[in-house]
């Protein structure tokens, strides 16, 4: 029989119905450690990794990972993880991560902190300015091509796929054409 | 992938080889021992290097690099030459009875080229390479495969040379291993057996990519495996969502779904729709492209809604178009990069510094930016270049920018896998600190140069003003509060934009706002929208098809219709015609992917390739509904460098010519690139090693999720560089020894292992010794730089024929103790 997490969960009622019958199931007890993920929220999601789909349980408390762990209904994966996908956990609780924006001013030794609006207010004014310098409206042969060579765009399979359709969207209407990603290496 | 990972287990012979799934797929491997356990398949690795996978193979067989089109040509030779291949099935389900044009000539007539080669533009006058056709336009046939001119007899013509003898001595393969493998493999060539490929970078890699990946899929066709469970053509991805991101279009040559970006000679979208739609007057194909205005139009009233219209041409005029016969793909943006054309650049979730072909290029290229915007989970050896290795950040330039994005478990979203399955993500917890999701970060950019667009003027801001951005409640200014990725998802389905009293596909009224079932409805008359025709489907008024869970298995091969959803239309297994006989009865009934009910008239199992009867019945049609003439095509004449795989060298080879072309080293189409920095070497003393790239478990892609996880850099702390013990004990070299690798562009340092998993190569009476990296590394992390640095700066320059996809499993290095 495969036993499925449902079905572990429906065999655990039966267990907890046998005792209620009179078997005690208390020195039993006595050696099981609680779940660590007891009481914890479950979501599911998909290994960021490589591209076979393994899905994972991601159990949260208080706001913080406290585990992961391979999701046996999943018939991609039926539980199973390899290093990478194990260790996700780790990559939600990391401290090497970017918590904030940095800026490197030109010749600059050093990062900088930045604000969001400050950041994001200057991306846009360089992305305008450069666009609207080198923006191709004829070529050579003085066809139409609406377009600017002058900005580049790679990634991202790293991002979801509603993510990748906006970001098309995005660097297409600012004419980008060098739109190029992980799919091309 | 054709199939599914988890189909893998429906395989007799499953064949590794460009791919080593027990390394960089693990979980795929739980397939393959089950296929092994269960059905008793043989697992056969073909590779340079014994692997992972081949510890587990029932036999290993050693390849030089960059050979695999002789080994797979001489598999063409040996199914050919035995009678080994499946004749109903090539007889009528391929192109190998068509006869081809009597001015078509093969490289063994022409020194090593094609008919039409024009040396000077190193491109392929193709007009010789294509079929005889009758009065009704349709391809004359031979289906006795006799005739010289047909393509199977052509096919073995092109690789009557290719012997078992011949194989040996250029793949530097044992005779008898080559024979096993070649016999294992053809065995499958029965209604009843079925075999597989997992491949990946080792074959794309290269100069010859694209046709190592052909040659197989010609296998595949005498054999009659596609379509077939547990049969195909499978690319084991890289990545969770490279699937997902090539299906958006986020690449120079394609649009979402497929659909090509437009060039310049695209005048308005007639001339471009009738470039673009295949024709076919075979009247049993489905001929599917036929549908491609509809796919096209629909786009561009999702991208630009209401202001699309019939009259301004549903706005075409404002996608940005390419030069015709330039390329814009990754090589050539990093050329233009390095000569000081681009001056802006976002490099998103992507590493480039690390992960490129010839990374020290890309390195130097980034100091030309005026402006680099990088967004990742963690700093990197792109985005903090100008400090990186003989770099002077004083004298660089670049206004630099770091944004910290969501990790996977941070936001809702979904990515497709290789199988096309498109699964759901959901949030767990908030982002660190201010870290943002992308598709937030994406918002706020958009809105603010839309803002500067809209008070500043600017040229052509049409394109940005009148994008369609609907994705949630605005803010007094009318940004976007928070991005609802539903809201994304259903966009990309499709929806009407006008009542429908009688739809003519299926008869049914649909109302304006509409969620579309599917792209069998899209219409190319501006009344429906859809972001993306093969996602249509995915969400449609029945909800978000993507979070499905269910767990049910009609077939009993492991498909799981209502398991999230695969494009298209749920389709599991593509090309699902093809594993049944003309009367739709399937070849294995005991592995049915799809069967005729002749009773109700209709298709039972996975979702069919279309509606239709099977092509013996009337009104039947053609399996492979993709191709204008709805067969396989063994005679690929779309292709840029021939329509069979021929062999050349790469570009970095021991070798002074071509053993098998002597005029033509390497493929005569690629791309050669001329900057100092793309310098190559060949048939050189002080490069004498073939070098080669490779991935281990537990790192990923650059390295830079993996080197910043704990766990995992503990377990592969740096670079090393694999050698075997001949090649070792020359060169005074034992396991633990630090060496530096070098070629024409680079030098890195890694710790030597020597190893029996690599054996020298016996090639046309010379050793040849392999040197294999892994590329996971970067000088930025760890910090003390105990980890060593990208082998990709190794690499060279130089793309495939068709892709530009870069040649990094090959190319010629020297190793000395550091």
């Amino acid at each position: 029989m495969e036993l499925t997490r449902r079905g572990f969960l429906k065999i655990s009622t039966g267990a907890l119905l046998l005792s209620s019958i009179g078997l005690n199931l208390e020195p039993a007890k006595a050696y099981a450690a609680e779940l660590r993920t007891k009481g914890a929220k479950e979501t599911t999601t998909v290994c960021p990794y490589c591209s076979v789909g393994c899905s994972i349980i991601v159990s949260v408390k208080d706001g913080k990972v406290i585990n992961t762990e391979g999701d046996p209904d999943s018939p991609i994966n039926e539980g199973a993880l390899c290093p990478k996908g194990a260790s996700i956990y780790q990559m939600a609780n990391n401290p090497y991560r970017l918590t904030e924006p940095l800026y490197r001013a030109p010749g600059a030794t050093q990062w900088k902190k930045i604000s969001w609006e400050e950041a994001l207010d200057r991306i846009a004014k360089l992305t305008k300015k450069t666009r609207d310098k080198y923006f191709i409206t004829k070529n050579e042969k003085g066809q139409v091509v609406n377009r600017v060579d002058a900005i580049a765009h790679v990634g991202s399979a790293a991002l979801d796929v509603e993510e990748c359709y906006i970001l098309q969207k995005l660097m297409r209407s600012l004419g980008l054409v060098y739109i190029e990603h992980q799919a091309r290496i | 992938m054709t199939n599914q990972y988890n189909d893998l287990k429906n395989s007799d012979v499953i064949l590794a080889m460009g791919g080593n799934p027990a390394e960089n797929h693990p979980v795929a491997m739980k397939w393959i021992m089950k296929a092994k356990e269960q059905r008793g398949a043989k697992l056969v690795v073909v590779d340079p290097k014994f692997t992972r996978t081949a510890a587990r193979a029932d036999l290993y067989v050693p390849m030089r690099p960059g050979t695999d089109i002789v080994f797979l040509g001489g598999l063409i030779k040996y199914i050919i030459d035995n009678n080994l291949y499946f004749k109903d099935y090539v007889v009528n389900y391929t192109d190998a009875s068509f006869l081809v044009d009597p001015n078509f000539k093969l490289p063994d007539e022409l020194d090593g080229v094609f008919s039409g080669y024009d040396e000077k533009a190193r491109k392929y006058d193709r007009s010789t390479w294509k079929y005889q056709l009758d009065e009704n336009g349709v391809p004359k046939k031979d289906l006795t495969l006799q005739n010289p001119q047909c393509v199977f007899q052509l096919l073995k013509k092109q690789y009557s040379r290719y012997t078992i003898d011949t194989v040996s001595n250029i793949c530097g393969s044992p005779k008898d291993k080559v024979e096993e493998c070649y016999k294992i493999l053809a065995s499958t060539g029965k209604p009843d057996k079925v075999a597989t490929v997992c491949y990946a970078m080792g074959w794309t890699q290269h100069t010859v990519g694209v046709q190592n990946i052909r040659a197989f899929a010609i296998v595949q066709l005498l054999l009659g495996n596609i379509g077939m469970a547990g049969g195909g053509v499978n690319a084991l991805r890289g990545e969770s969502n490279v699937q997902g991101s090539t299906d958006q279009g986020l690449l120079n040559h394609i649009l979402t779904g497929y659909n090509p970006t437009p060039t310049a000679s695209d005048v308005d979208l007639k001339t471009y729709l009738e470039k673009h739609t295949p024709k076919t007057k075979e009247p049993k194909s489905v001929n599917w492209w036929s549908n491609r205005p509809k796919y096209v139009i629909s786009y561009l009233k999702a991208i630009y809604g209401d202001n699309a219209t019939k009259e301004n041409d549903f706005c075409f005029s404002y996608l940005p178009k390419r030069d015709d016969g330039k390329d814009y793909s990754w090589l050539s943006l990093f050329d233009d990069m390095y000569n000081g054309k681009i001056k802006g650049f976002f490099a998103w979730g992507q590493n480039p510094a690390c992960s490129s072909g010839n990374a020290g290029k890309v390195r130097n290229a980034l100091a030309k930016l005026d402006w680099l915007v990088c967004v990742n989970l963690w700093d990197n050896e792109t985005a903090s270049f100008w400090k990186g290795p003989g770099m002077d950040p004083k004298k660089i330039k670049t206004e630099v920018f770091m944004l910290p994005c969501a990790s996977s478990v941070e936001k809702e979203g979904s990515v497709t896998n290789s199988g096309r399955i498109v699964q759901w993500r959901y949030k767990a917890v908030n982002p660190p600190g201010k870290a943002m999701p992308d598709a937030e970060i994406i918002n706020e950019i958009y809105f603010r140069v839309k803002k500067l667009y809209e008070k500043e003027k600017g040229i052509f801001p049409e394109p940005i003003l009148k994008l369609t951005w609907e994705y949630g409640e605005k803010d007094k200014n009318g940004k976007i509060k928070h991005v609802d990725i539903e809201k994304i998802s259903k966009e990309m389905n499709g929806y009407f934009t006008a009542d429908i009293a009688e739809h003519p596909i299926d008869k049914k009224a649909y109302k304006k706002g509409q969620q579309v079932p599917s792209f069998v409805l899209l219409r190319d008359d501006g009344t429906t929208a859809c972001g993306n025709w093969v996602y249509s489907g995915s969400h449609t008024d029945a909800g978000n098809m993507k979070k499905r869970r269910g767990k049910e298995d009609p077939t009993g091969l492991g498909l799981f219709p209502n398991w999230a959803w695969a494009w298209p239309l749920n389709r599991r297994i593509v090309y699902n015609r093809a594993s049944v006989d003309l009367q739709g009865n399937p070849w294995d009934p005991k592995r049915a992917v799809i069967k005729w009910d002749p009773v109700e008239k209709k298709w039972i199992g996975d979702v069919p390739d279309g509606p239709a009867p099977p092509l013996g019945l009337e009104g039947g049609r053609l399996p492979f509904i993709m191709k204008s003439l709805g067969v396989g095509t063994i005679f690929g004449s779309g292709l840029g460098d021939g329509p069979f795989p021929t062999h050349y060298e790469a570009l970095e080879c021991p070798f002074q010519e071509n053993p098998l072309y002597k005029k033509h080293r390497i493929n005569p189409t690629v791309k050669i690139f001329g900057n100092d920095a793309d310098a190559f070497v060949f048939c050189d003393t002080r490069y004498p090693y073939v070098g080669t790239t490779y991935r281990v478990t537990e790192h990923w892609q650059t390295g830079l999720m993996t080197r910043n996880t704990d766990w995992l850099r503990e377990m592969q702390p740096q670079i090393f560089a694999e050698i075997d013990p001949v090649l070792a004990k020359e060169k005074g070299i034992k396991s633990g020894d630090k060496v530096i690798v070098s070629t024409a562009r680079g030098k890195v340092w890694a710790i030597a292992i020597v190893t029996p998993r690599l054996q020298p190569f016996k090639v046309l009476g010379q050793t040849i010794h392999m040197v294999g990296l892994p590329w996971h590394y970067g000088w930025r992390w760890p910090e003390d730089g105990s980890g060593g640095d990208t082998a990709n700066l190794l690499t060279p320059t130089i793309g495939d024929a068709n892709t530009l996809t870069p040649e990094t499993k090959t190319f010629m290095v020297n190793i000395q103790k550091a």
